[in-house]
C-alpha cells in the first residue's frame, strides 16, 4: 500500500511537471504579447520593454520556466516596481494583472470550488442512485420509461439552458429565491446553501441523469446475478437481498466515478460558475486563458492536475477498501 | 401407509411454461413431471442439457416466481403445495425447510461479504437469532462440512477460499436451519474429480447424520451411480424413465436411456486397436513457464505452471494429457502451439527447434500445428460468417479469396456441418455443431499436429461421443497426430494411445494408456483414478 502510494506519487509529480512545460510551450507559441495586454494600446516600445522586463519577459524561456520551478520549491521575489515581493515556497508565481501572488487568488477561490462540488456531488448521488434503483426495480414498467426519458432529456439539456431555465423560474416567476450570490460557509451557512441551491442543482442535473443510467444498469446486472439467486433461495427477504446485496455489487463502481467527477468538476465548472457569478477555479481559468496571464494558468494547471490526480488516487484506493479483491499494483 | 412412509416432497404433473419474449408461442421447458422423494431418501434428475431438469430443480422452491414463467400442478412439501403458497409463505419454507446449492460455487455466494455473515444472514432470517447466536451457528456447520480453523475461516470472503471449500460453504449455509431436504443442482460439476469425490463424501455423511433427503440433479451419470437410489432420466422436459438407480443403469428399459449410457466414456472400457506409432514429431525438454503473481511485492514471487516437462509426441499417435485445474496441462498446451512463450527448455517440431524462432520463421511452420479450444463460443468470432472464419487461417497463409472459401465449404461437409449454411454467423449453431466449425477451422491448413484444449468439455455426452468420433475419422484421414489435453480420464482413456499425467505443473506420469489406467505406477495417478465415479 505504502509502496503503492508512493509509485504513484512519483508519477504524479513528473506527469504535473511535463504538463506545465507544456503550458509554458503553448504560451510561447502564443501570438499575443502579454506586455501589450496589461499595458494597453497606447503604450510605445520603451514601456513595452519595461513592462517585459518587470514580467521577466526578457529572459530565455528556459529561464523563465526554471524560475517558475524554483518558485515552487525555494520561493521567490519579485519587483513590482520600486518594491520587492518574496513570495515563499511553495510559489506559484505571480499575477501582475491581479496584483496578487497565483497561490493566494486560487486560495480565495477553492472554498467556493468546493462548495459547489461538493454539494452538487450530494444531490446528483442522491436523485442519479434513488432514480436508477427505482427505474432498475421497476424495469420495463412505465415508472422504468418515465424516468429513463426524464435523464435523456436531463442529460441533453446543455447547463446554460437548464440553468437559465431554474433562473427563470425560481427567481423570475416564483420569486422563491433571489438571485444567488456567494456567501462564505464560515460566515452565514444557512445563506450559503440558500444561494447555491440553483448551482448545485444546475450543476447536477446533467450528472445526476449518467448516475441515473449507470445505477439501473448496475442494479439490474446485479440483481441478474448468481449470488442474488443464491440469498432468493434461502428465503432471505427481496428488501434486504435489493439494500444489502444488490446495492453494494451496484454502488461499487458509482462510489468510483463520483470520485474521478468530483476532480473533474472541482476544477472544470466554468458554464455553472460564470451563469451563477459565483467566483470559483473554473471561472478563473477562462478569464486569465482570456488574458494570457501566463503564471495563472500554469499554477491553475497544476492545481487542476493535482485534483485530478488526487481524487483518481482516492477513487482507486476507495475501490480497494470496498473490494476485497482488488489488488493495487 | 404409515406417517414415516410418506414421501417429504410428492411433485405430481409439473409443467413449466416460459413465455415468448415477443409474443409467440411459450417454450415448454419441463413437462408433466411426477415423483415423490421419501424421508431421508436420495433421488437424481439426470438428463442433457435443455432437458429441464434445473428449471424442475429450481421450480421446487418456487424460484420461478416473479420471472414470467408459467408453473402447473402440485408440488407438496408435507401438507405445503409450494405452487399454490402466496409468496410470503414460500419465502419462509425456502432455506428452512427445503435447500438448494449450486453448481459455481464463487458465483452463489456474495463477493463483498465475509463467509460467515452470509451464513448467519440466512440463519437469522428463519429463526430471528441474534448476532453473536447466528455467527455460533455459522461457525459451527462451517466446522460441521470440514472447514478447517472454521472461526477464523468464517470471516473470509468467498474468493479466499478455494473451489471445494466454495461448495463446502455454501453445504453449511444449506445446513445452518436443518432442512428436510437438500436440492444440489450440478453440485460438482465445476470441481475436480479429487474434490468431486470429497464433496460427493460429505453429503452422503450430511445425510446419514442429519436424515434429510437429497434431489440431485447432474448431467453426470457416474455421480448419479454412486450417490443416490432412485434416478429419473429426463429429456426435453420429459420424464424418460424412473426407477432404482442400479436398474436403470444396468438395464435401461427405454431407448433414450440405452443411449446416454452407450455414450458415456468409461474409465474401464477396453482400448480400441491402434495403429504402430511412428518417430517423434514433437520433442520438448525442459519445458518451463513461470508466472509473476500479481501483488507480491518486492519479493519475487514466481509460480510455475509448468516445471521441467520432458516428452515426445510419435507421427500419428493420440497423446493425452490429463490433469486436474492448475495442473498446467493447458500452459504446456499453449507453449506447444507457440501461443505463449516458455521460460526454459525447447520444443523441437519435425526436425527443427521452433522454441526461440521469430514470428516471421514461425508463420510457415504454424500451418503445421493447430489448436482446438475449449469454448467453441468465445473462440470463433461473432461477427464473420462461418464460412469465412475457417477461410481465414487459409487467407492469412496466402491462398486467394475464392479458392479459401471453396476450401471452408468442403471442410463444413467433412466434419458434418451443412455447406449451405457457410454464411450465417456462430451464433445460429449449437454447441456441438461450433466445436465442428472449431475443428474444420484448425484443419483448413491441412496440420501436421492438432493440439486439443478440453475440445469436448464444453457439451453434452452424447454430442461428445460424436465429436470424438469425428475426431478419430479425422486422424486417419488426414494423417494427424493428436495432442489431446482435458480433465476427463475417462475421455483421454478412450481416444488416447498414450497418456501423460500432470499435477502441480510436474509430468508425474507417462504411460500407454492401457497400461497408465490398469497399473497405474504414481500415486497421484491412482488418487485420481480413484477419485473417477464409476458407472454400476
Amino acid at each position: 500500500m505504502t509502496r503503492y502510494l508512493l509509485r504513484r506519487f512519483a508519477s504524479t509529480v513528473v506527469l504535473l511537471l511535463v504538463m506545465v512545460a507544456l503550458i509554458y510551450v503553448i504560451f510561447y507559441a502564443l501570438p499575443s504579447n502579454p506586455a501589450v495586454l496589461v499595458c494597453g494600446k497606447g503604450c510605445g516600445g520603451g514601456q513595452l520593454a519595461a513592462i517585459d522586463h518587470k514580467l521577466g519577459l526578457d529572459q530565455p524561456e528556459y529561464l523563465q520556466f526554471w524560475h517558475f520551478l524554483e518558485g515552487i520549491f525555494v520561493g521567490r521575489d519579485y519587483s513590482s516596481g520600486p518594491d520587492v515581493s518574496h513570495c515563499a515556497a511553495p510559489c506559484l508565481g505571480f499575477s501582475f494583472q491581479n496584483d496578487q501572488p497565483v497561490l493566494s487568488l486560487i486560495g480565495q477561490r477553492l472554498p467556493v470550488s468546493l462548495s459547489l462540488t461538493t454539494g452538487a456531488m450530494v444531490v446528483w448521488l442522491l436523485v442519479g442512485v434513488s432514480a436508477g434503483v427505482l427505474s432498475a426495480l421497476r424495469a420495463g414498467r412505465l415508472t422504468d420509461r418515465v424516468v429513463t426519458a426524464a435523464s435523456v432529456l436531463a442529460y441533453g439539456a446543455p447547463i446554460f439552458v437548464s440553468g437559465m431555465l431554474l433562473l427563470m423560474l425560481f427567481c423570475g416567476y416564483l420569486h422563491w429565491l433571489d438571485f444567488p450570490v456567494y456567501v462564505p460557509l464560515t460566515e452565514n451557512p444557512a445563506a450559503w446553501a440558500k444561494n447555491l441551491l440553483l448551482p448545485w442543482f444546475t450543476l447536477a442535473i446533467a450528472q445526476a441523469a449518467v448516475y441515473t443510467r449507470l445505477t439501473r444498469t448496475g442494479m439490474l446486472e446485479t440483481l441478474s446475478e448468481d449470488h442474488i439467486r443464491t440469498f432468493r433461495a434461502y428465503g432471505v427477504r427481496e428488501r434486504r437481498i435489493v439494500g444489502r446485496h444488490a446495492m453494494r455489487g451496484t454502488l461499487t463502481p458509482i462510489i468510483t466515478l463520483s470520485a474521478y467527477d468530483f476532480g473533474y468538476i472541482l476544477v472544470g465548472a466554468m458554464l455553472t460558475e460564470t451563469l451563477f457569478g459565483l467566483p470559483g477555479l473554473g471561472q478563473l481559468i477562462v478569464q486569465s486563458s482570456n488574458n494570457v496571464d501566463l503564471p495563472v494558468v500554469a499554477g491553475l494547471t497544476l492545481v487542476a492536475g493535482a485534483a485530478i490526480v488526487v481524487a483518481n488516487t482516492a477513487a482507486d484506493l476507495l475501490y480497494a477498501v470496498v473490494d476485497r479483491r482488488v489488488v493495487l499494483s | 401407509m404409515s406417517d414415516a412412509d410418506a414421501p417429504v416432497l410428492s411433485v405430481r404433473d409439473l409443467t413449466v411454461d416460459f413465455p415468448a419474449a415477443d409474443g409467440g408461442a411459450a417454450l415448454r421447458a419441463v413437462e408433466e413431471i411426477s415423483f415423490d422423494l421419501a424421508a431421508g431418501g436420495a433421488l437424481g434428475i439426470v438428463g442433457e442439457s435443455g432437458s429441464g431438469k434445473s428449471t424442475t430443480a429450481l421450480a421446487l422452491l418456487g424460484l420461478h416466481r416473479r420471472s414470467g414463467a408459467r408453473v402447473s400442478g402440485r408440488i407438496m412439501l408435507g401438507d405445503d403445495d409450494v405452487n399454490a403458497l402466496d409468496d410470503e409463505s414460500v419465502r419462509r419454507l425456502r432455506g428452512r425447510r427445503i435447500a438448494m446449492i449450486f453448481q459455481d460455487p464463487l458465483s452463489a455466494l456474495d463477493p463483498y461479504y465475509r463467509i460467515g455473515d452470509q451464513i448467519s444472514e440466512v440463519y437469522r432470517t428463519h429463526t430471528g437469532a441474534g448476532r453473536r447466536a447466528a455467527w455460533a451457528r455459522a461457525v459451527e456447520v462451517l466446522d460441521r462440512v470440514g472447514i478447517p480453523d472454521a472461526a477464523r475461516r468464517a470471516r473470509a470472503r468467498p474468493h479466499e477460499f478455494s473451489g471445494g471449500m466454495r461448495q463446502r460453504a455454501l453445504i453449511a449455509m444449506a445446513l445452518a436451519c436443518e432442512p428436510e431436504i437438500l436440492v444440489a443442482d450440478e453440485p460438482t460439476s465445476a470441481l475436480d474429480v479429487t474434490v468431486q469425490a470429497q464433496i460427493l463424501d460429505l453429503i452422503d455423511e450430511l445425510r446419514a447424520d442429519t436424515g434429510m433427503a437429497l434431489l440431485l440433479v447432474t448431467h453426470d451419470l457416474g455421480v448419479v451411480s454412486r450417490s443416490v437410489e432412485r434416478v429419473l432420466v429426463m429429456q426435453n422436459g420429459r420424464a424418460v424413465e424412473e426407477g432404482p438407480v442400479s436398474e436403470v443403469l444396468r438395464s435401461p428399459a427405454e431407448p433414450y436411456t440405452r443411449a446416454l449410457l452407450a455414450a458415456v466414456p468409461r474409465i474401464d472400457a477396453p482400448r480400441p486397436a491402434r495403429r504402430e506409432p511412428g518417430e517423434p514429431l514433437l520433442t520438448v525438454a525442459g519445458l518451463t513457464r513461470e508466472f509473476r503473481r500479481p501483488g507480491g511485492g518486492l519479493r519475487h514471487d514466481v509460480m510455475r505452471a509448468v516445471d521441467d516437462v520432458s516428452l515426445d509426441i510419435r507421427r500419428g499417435e493420440t497423446l493425452g494429457v490429463v490433469g486436474e485445474s492448475g495442473s498446467g496441462k493447458t500452459t504446456l498446451a499453449r507453449m506447444i502451439v507457440r501461443l505463449l512463450e516458455p521460460t526454459a527448455g525447447s520444443i523441437v517440431f519435425a526436425g527443427q527447434d521452433i522454441t526461440r524462432l521469430p514470428d516471421r520463421r514461425l508463420r510457415p511452420i504454424r500451418r503445421d500445428l493447430q489448436m482446438v479450444f475449449q469454448d467453441p463460443v468465445s473462440s470463433l468470432n461473432p461477427r464473420r460468417t462461418v464460412g469465412d472464419s475457417i477461410a481465414d487461417p487459409l487467407r492469412v497463409q496466402g491462398t486467394g479469396d475464392r479458392e479459401a472459401l471453396r476450401t471452408a465449404r468442403e471442410l463444413m461437409e467433412r466434419v458434418g456441418l451443412d455447406a449451405a449454411r457457410h454464411d450465417r454467423y456462430p451464433h445460429e449453431f449449437s454447441g456441438g455443431q461450433r466445436q465442428r466449425m472449431g475443428i474444420a477451422r484448425a484443419l483448413s491448413l491441412r496440420p501436421k499436429l492438432l493440439v486439443c484444449d478440453e475440445p469436448v468439455s464444453a457439451l453434452d455426452v452424447s454430442t461428445q461421443a460424436q465429436i470424438l468420433e469425428l475426431l478419430s475419422g479425422l486422424q486417419e484421414e488426414y494423417e494427424l497426430t493428436i495432442m489431446f489435453v482435458s480433465h476427463d480420464l475417462a475421455v483421454v482413456r478412450q481416444v488416447s494411445d498414450r497418456v501423460a499425467v500432470m499435477h502441480n505443473g510436474e509430468l508425474v506420469e507417462l504411460a500407454e494408456a492401457g497400461e497408465l489406467y490398469d497399473a497405474p505406477q504414481h500415486e497421484y495417478t491412482r488418487t485420481l483414478l480413484a477419485a473417477v465415479p464409476v458407472l454400476a
